[in-house]
């Protein structure tokens, strides 16, 4: 990986920023548990802090299995699972994971944001979206964008950063076009940029 | 003028000719704290308590206003009516459940399973469950179609105990069974307009939950109810590729500016949550 310290770029990012963190697919196991890293471990441990991810990859517990192997403690991080009922894998739910039967309910994963982070007040909260590609195989564009666009602005407006994982190495992709209209910033992890 | 870049007086600059007094083509400012379309008098609010529709109505509901929410099983009338009074009791208005259709007991053992209920305030008084059927059988309302002397008793014995117990909030759940047995049409109107009479003169701002069929359209059984009440909130099912979504709309609110627009509802444990209804450039949402 290019030298760039990504969770000290993220730490140094002010609450209501809305960046997307661009994996590259060729080498989507080793961005991904840097991403996980940054943000779970390095930001998501700073004092006070809340994450709030939204898993639409993969399951919940596929993650926290990864976020325990990081030492995350369980207070500090919440999840939205949107895959795991249509996974049908749903047979061991965590106790800090709330489920949404399908990633086509939108709103609902807007709902279930809002109700954590009014649950779990924080002076610093995280929202991970992983991944708008995942929400893109099950949305078609125009209802995505306007997802992204009323869910960013509002926790912009609630000075929440938001992390949106995208897995592209075509930056002309319909998905990165879309993310670009909403997002502050790219940060490209195979480039350091 | 609140902006983007804070608060300024938005004044237009324009060349005069020489001498001459430039026109006066400042923008008066509305009151602090108001809006452009602010209306000439502001009515007193009942807050709901449920932030989003508290939003989208300006405040709250109008205090005193009688209001329908219609709705097919299954989208949240009743648990938006019990959030309801529970945040009206919470707020110091006693607040009072009338229940047509399921008993007391099991309507308060639903509400346990929400964090906003609190047993304190059915201990103390401040949020109150009746039975109608009970008060049918204390008063001796037997007949399947209440007759007109049995609808004045009715009447009576509810504006009675909004007044001697100093009701602030009121529920009727549902409207629809209470109406189902006065049947006739220019007996439905009249019961609504008197009962709605009684609640606004003692300051009650009413909930009446209406059962109505998933088809659009229809806010009532018998279609009268909508005419007399001061507000409708619709509630309904809708279809996203299979999935569904619980959505709500003001239709209706005297006293108010209001969104018209749609928006889906979640029932959390805190209270029920609001967000846009998303379209993607589809009419209705629908695919």
């Amino acid at each position: 990986m290019p030298g760039v310290d990504l969770g000290e770029r993220l730490r140094s990012l002010g609450g209501g920023s809305a960046v997307a963190l661009k994996l590259d697919p060729r080498e989507y196991a080793d961005h991904y548990f840097a991403v996980l890293n940054a943000t779970l471990r390095d930001v998501g441990s700073e004092t006070d802090a809340h994450t709030i991810y939204v898993t639409v990859t993969n399951p919940a517990s596929f993650v926290w299995t990864l976020a325990q192997a990081l030492d995350v403690p369980l207070e500090r991080i919440s999840f939205v699972d949107a895959i795991s009922h249509i996974m049908m894998n749903y047979s061991n739910p965590l106790p800090n994971a709330t489920y949404i039967d399908s990633p086509r309910a939108l709103e609902e994963i807007m709902l279930r944001v809002e109700y954590l982070l009014r649950k779990y007040p924080h002076p610093r909260s995280i929202v991970v979206i992983d991944s708008v590609n995942s929400l893109a195989i099950h949305n078609p564009p125009e209802l995505l964008t306007e997802f992204f666009h009323i869910l960013l602005n509002n926790l912009k407006a609630r000075n929440v950063l938001t992390l949106v994982l995208e897995s592209s190495d075509d930056e002309t992709s319909a998905v990165e076009q879309m993310l670009n209209l909403v997002v502050d910033e790219t940060i490209d992890i195979a480039r350091g940029r | 003028m609140e902006t983007l870049l804070g608060t300024e007086r938005l004044v237009f600059s324009m060349e005069t000719p020489s001498g001459a007094d430039p026109p006066d083509v400042s923008t008066p400012l509305p009151p602090a704290g108001g809006s452009i379309l602010a209306p000439a008098v502001v009515l007193e609010r009942c807050a709901t308590g449920i932030e989003g529709l508290d939003n989208i109505l300006g405040g709250g509901i109008p205090r005193g206003n009688m209001v329908l929410v219609a709705g097919s099983v299954g989208t949240g009338k009743t648990t938006l009516s019990l959030e309801f009074l529970v945040r009206g009791a919470e707020r110091g208005e006693r607040s009072l459940f009338l229940s047509v259709t399921e008993s007391s007991s099991k309507l308060m053992l639903n509400l346990s399973t929400f964090e906003f209920f609190r047993q304190d305030l059915v201990a103390d008084g401040s949020l109150l469950f009746v039975d109608l059927p009970s008060i049918y059988d204390r008063l001796g309302l037997e007949h399947e179609e209440l007759l007109p002397e049995e609808i004045d008793i009715l009447l009576r014995t509810i504006r009675d105990l909004v007044r001697s117990l100093g009701i602030r909030r009121l529920v009727l759940d549902s409207l629809t069974s209470v109406c189902y047995r006065i049947r006739r049409d220019e007996r439905i109107r009249d019961f609504m307009l008197r009962l709605g009479q009684d609640l606004n003169e003692a300051g009650c701002t009413s909930l009446l939950v209406s059962e109505i069929g998933p088809q659009p359209g229809r806010y009532s059984l018998h279609g009268v109810e909508e005419a007399i009440v001061d507000g409708v909130i619709l509630l309904w099912n809708t279809r996203r590729l299979g999935d569904i979504l619980r959505v709500l709309q003001i239709v209706k609110m005297r006293g108010t500016a209001h969104s018209r627009a749609q928006f889906v509802m979640e029932l959390t444990p805190i209270g029920i949550l609001m967000a846009p209804h998303l379209k993607g450039g589809r009419p209705e949402g629908a695919m």
